[in-house]
């Protein structure tokens, strides 16, 4: 995995809440056995209408959202199923950091072990965010911080070792590997329930 | 020691590792359940790797999302008529073998879905970690097992070690009291918890689900409460063992037999959260008060007793966004408004108490003109249990459509979808926009007022009818 360390990007912005795995990438879409090429389906029932053709309406098919790398959203995005296919159809679209007030647990955890940066921030922030479509944010890992085009700049909560590993491109299964040792002898000893 | 919750022991007897400041735990895994979905990605990784699955004793493989239900497509009579299935459907096939995992395929009898077939096997037991790549292994928590969804590259991580590395949640007493009444379900009580705590209430938590209104209910009824534990943002919810749940694992070929089932149950009793256990949060639910419970919108937070009115939107864009797409209007009633599809089935209400539920409506009755009433047991054993105790001969008199076993209505991937703008009355666990097909609209609610409203046409409240 490559090393991540910050993205700097306008923001595109998803005035909604509970934006669930179904809607990011529809279920009859998970019909493929690779991680590739999921983002033309990102939010296809949003961004498509029934015969195809773009819908203008939707934020992303908007000319000022070509480019962005960060998605504002309302509440408990990525609420709903496992699908890692969620992050993988955000990221092969070209999002690369997701903003909300809150993100689900799996979503996240996904996300985290694709690159795909999951910022939580307080309700404040979120309705200066929600209400500057287009504003140019900084998501640095470093130092876990949003900066603003006001100047202001906050802290995020993440994982620290999430991080660490993001920010060395550090792949979690070599780490969790270096372990067998110990798995190995939790094994002799467990019997198990 | 200090008194610990039921959650707390299972995770404390499977950490390998406990976290750090810096570092997840690494928490060992005791049944990895893999069906063709979320594992591809997670096999080729292994392949790339030149990575063994490290342990195939410990993980069972099934293929139930996008499977087809029609008898013709499943013994082969016919190609599988969604390609992409097929494909998924070979390739698990293909990777089963190639990795040495015991895979129950498309014409097996042990075959279902996920979330049925192990309990029904005996396999998840109490104590247990289990994981799936499927946000509803909350499922098996009604066995006192700790088990929750996880993403593909978590799958390939397990595959690949037995482990996952993962922090510890929070703990979340969700105190049900009281009996329910009659006419009133499992499902209307896991809806009727959604709707309280809402569908991020439990985020970042673990449920355990307690009191008197628990005890009473079967395993069946159980697995239906923690199956939906992740509607409400929780990864997983726990039920502690008792009698109910041994007396259902007992014989089931899986289940430790002889001296060692003595042994093992000695060891679930004391699973049981200490007296003066302490959670992070918890809520009390009076059972008595539930009624059976409909959703109005799209997620399964938007939910009312089946009499009431939909809630105003109050000017809430969000609220009002559902509404639009439902065809809905604050203060209608939701009594009497028309269906055109009913599903009974999935993981969440596809069981054989489920089936009986629907079956003591539709008994002499017959499906309301115009209305597809799809009915898909959980596994080929709840299939053949139905068809044995004559509840397949009650369904199709009434007109219902009998099916093979599989996740199908419930996401549509197998190609059994509701059309656009159309009213699906379903038993599963998801009523967001586009789930059952492009544009579908789904009301979630139990077998009970699915059945009943397949026999009107219209929204219908059970307990008119029993």
């Amino acid at each position: 995995m490559q090393p991540l360390r910050m993205v700097r990007s306008k923001t595109v912005v998803l005035p909604l809440t509970n934006v669930d795995t179904d809607q990011i990438i529809p279920a009859r879409f998970l019909t493929t056995t690779t991680r590739e090429g999921l983002g033309r389906q990102l939010f296809s029932d949003w961004r498509y209408r029934a015969d195809g053709t773009p819908n203008a309406d939707f934020v992303l098919n908007r000319p000022e959202a070509k480019g962005c790398e960060v998605l504002v959203a309302g509440r408990n995005f990525g609420c709903g199923s496992s699908r890692e296919h969620a992050p993988w159809a955000l990221l092969d679209y070209g999002i690369r950091a997701v903003i909300s007030t809150e993100i689900a647990d799996i979503f996240r955890g996904n996300a985290l072990k694709n690159g795909l940066l999951p910022v939580t921030v307080d309700e404040n922030i979120a309705a200066w965010l929600l209400a500057h479509p287009g504003a140019a944010v900084t998501v640095d890992l470093e130092t876990a911080s949003l900066s603003l085009p006001t100047g202001v700049s906050v802290g995020f909560q993440i994982d620290a070792f999430a991080r660490h590993c993001l920010l060395h491109g550090i792949d979690q299964l070599g780490y969790l590997r270096g372990k067998l040792p110990e798995i190995e002898r939790y094994e002799a000893m467990h019997t198990g329930f | 020691m200090a008194a610990s919750s039921l959650f707390e022991k299972v995770w404390r007897a499977h950490e390998v590792l406990p976290e750090s400041a810096d570092t997840p735990a690494v928490l060992y895994i005791d049944l990895h359940l893999v069906h063709e979905v979320t594992s591809p990605q997670a096999f080729s990784a292994l392949r790339s790797l030149e990575l063994p699955v490290r342990r195939p004793d410990r993980t069972l493989a099934t293929m139930d999302h996008s499977t087809p239900t029609t008898s013709d497509q499943v013994f082969g009579r016919v190609p599988i008529r969604v390609d992409a299935a097929a494909k998924q459907v070979r390739q698990l096939e293909q990777n089963a073998a190639e990795f040495g995992v015991e895979l129950f395929a498309l014409q097996d009898a042990r075959r279902g879905i996920v979330h049925v077939i192990s309990p029904e096997l005996g396999a998840s037991r109490p104590g247990m970690t289990i994981v799936c790549g499927d946000s509803h292994t909350s499922t098996h928590g009604a066995f006192g097992a700790l088990a929750f969804g996880i993403g593909s590259t978590e799958v390939g991580h397990v595959l690949a070690t037995q482990c996952l590395l993962q922090r510890k949640p929070k703990t979340f007493a969700i105190n049900v009291e009281g009996r329910l009444p009659a006419g009133v379900t499992a499902k209307d009580l896991i809806l009727a918890i959604i709707g309280r705590i809402g569908v991020s209430g439990g985020t970042g938590h673990v449920f355990e689900y307690r009191g008197s209104g628990v005890r009473a209910l079967c395993m069946e009824e159980r697995m239906t409460v923690c199956n939906m534990s992740i509607e409400a943002g929780a990864r997983a919810g726990m039920i502690a063992p008792d009698q109910i749940t041994f007396d259902y694992l007992e014989g089931r070929p899986r289940a430790p037999a002889g001296r060692d089932w003595d042994a093992a149950v000695e060891r679930w009793t004391l699973l049981e959260s200490d007296a003066g256990a302490a959670f992070d949060r918890s809520v009390d639910i009076d059972a008595c008060a539930v009624e059976p419970m409909i959703t109005y919108g799209t997620n399964p937070g938007m939910v009312v007793p089946i009499t009431a009115a939909i809630p105003d939107s109050a000017g809430d864009a969000v609220a009002e966004k559902a509404l639009g797409y439902m065809g809905f209007h604050g203060g209608e009633a939701m009594l009497g408004k028309p269906v055109n599809t009913v599903f009974i089935g999935s993981c969440t209400n596809g069981r054989l108490t489920d089936l009986q539920a629907a079956a003591t409506v539709l008994k002499g009755r017959k499906v309301a003109a115009g209305v597809h009433l799809l009915i898909v047991p959980g596994s080929q054993q709840v299939k053949r249990d139905a068809e044995a105790a004559g509840l397949a001969d009650i369904f199709k008199t009434a007109g219902a459509d009998w099916r093979e076993s599989g996740c199908s209505m419930c996401l549509g991937m197998n190609g059994d979808t509701v059309a656009a703008g159309q009213y699906s009355l379903s038993t599963s666990n998801r009523n967001f926009e586009g789930r059952q097909g492009a544009g579908a609209r789904t009301l979630l609610a139990s077998p009970l007022t699915a059945a009943a409203s397949a026999v009107r046409g219209q929204i219908t409240d059970p307990r008119e009818m029993l």
